[in-house]
């Protein structure tokens, strides 16, 4: 039999083949972007000077026991009516702040035995060593949500008429968003702006220790 | 004249595809190198809690701790939620200098901004979680991110 050359593989097919793979790995792809809720703890005092004496009506205590029932305020509660809970008690508005100033952006009930100003209102939050995280978890991002959801009603009220928000739905994030953007470039106008919303309801939020047993 | 002519008669040929596998192959290698699968191999269970109010983190600026029940590999290190950072289980007391370390390692301008990400299993009790948050108050390292999977409102 005579030598016959080899035929020529046809590489035509091989740019569908490559093509095939690479789009999987486009798809599967994820280029992690982790998210979270980003805290700041108290650093640590261990100076005597005498903690200031909190009003009880300034204090909204969230207990999670380790069967993760909530109690709140002193009365036990579901998780999904924390949120209007705790809004309820940041808005209220019943006094005044530490500078004598009644809260005129609140639209709370001003009740009296609730919290003075938005500006004395603490929220305080305790668990059990064994609550499980994810509870725990939940509940940090309710109270959270609070203070998310009033912060953005002021962003409405004080910058949704100017006109790089107009029609925007949520006006505070788009803020902080647009911050993240920026951060080479620091926007003095937008980061006073946020700051401005941050102080009308400044995040007291305080984590007691579980106790040891 | 006729030699002009001949140029323009004729269909045009036609572009060769030859060099199309090359081109992506290069860009699926690029996607391959790229992608990163996990950071470290965890030696634990770490199935992460959920929420909505989410901010993204920085990732130059941040070190990981994870804790949670070990995992089937690693059964002999009990059934007790343990504490994983980079690549090895430490105790509770070691945090401090680890995450001291890991500060150090920081380009200059970001230490101050130093974040400490939790990714704690939703299934560990809080208390662990607790033990971890006091260290990093003892390691003056006091921003951290509580990592969550967002999920929609």
């Amino acid at each position: 039999m005579a030598k016959r050359a080899a035929p020529e593989v046809n590489a035509g097919s091989m740019a569908d083949i490559a093509f095939l793979l690479l789009i999987f790995f486009l798809v599967t792809t994820t280029i992690e972007k982790d998210k979270g809720l980003l805290r700041s703890l108290p650093p640590i005092d261990d100076s005597e000077v005498e903690p200031p004496i909190i009003k009880q009506k300034n204090l909204f205590t969230v207990l999670i026991n380790r069967n993760n029932q909530l109690l709140v305020e002193d009365e036990q509660m579901e998780l999904k009516d924390l949120r209007k809970a705790a809004i309820e008690f940041l808005d209220n508005g019943g006094g005044t702040n530490p500078a004598g100033e009644r809260c005129d952006y609140c639209k709370g009930s001003r009740d009296e035995t609730s919290s003075d100003h938005p500006e004395k209102a603490i929220i305080s939050m305790k668990h059990d060593r064994e609550t499980s995280y994810e509870k725990y978890i939940d509940v940090q991002n309710e109270l959270v949500a609070a203070y998310n959801f009033l912060r953005e009603r002021e962003a409405k009220r004080l910058f949704g008429n100017l006109k790089e928000y107009q029609g925007v739905e949520k006006v505070y994030q788009t803020m902080l968003e647009e911050k993240e953007k920026n951060q080479f470039s620091k926007d003095t106008i937008l980061n006073a702006r946020i700051e401005d919303i941050k102080k009308l309801f400044p995040m007291k939020l305080s984590e007691a220790e579980p106790d040891k047993s | 004249m006729s030699k002009f002519k001949k140029g323009k008669q004729g269909d045009l040929p036609a572009i060769s595809t030859a060099s199309l596998p090359d081109i992506v192959f290069m860009l699926l290698f690029f996607f391959m190198v790229a992608t990163v699968m996990r950071d470290s191999s965890l030696m634990i269970k770490n199935s992460l809690p959920s929420a909505d109010q989410v901010e993204k983190l920085k990732k130059d600026r941040t070190a990981f701790i994870y804790a949670g029940e070990p995992s089937e590999q690693f059964k002999q290190l009990g059934t007790e939620p343990v504490i994983q950072f980079n690549d090895k289980i430490i105790k509770v007391e070691e945090v401090q200098a680890s995450v001291r370390a890991a500060q150090d390692e920081l380009v200059e301008e970001l230490k101050p901004k130093f974040v400490v990400g939790l990714k704690v299993d939703k299934n560990t009790h809080a208390g662990l979680v607790s033990d971890i948050k006091q260290e990093l108050r003892q390691a003056n390292t006091l921003k951290v991110m509580y990592i969550a999977n967002a999920k929609a409102e």
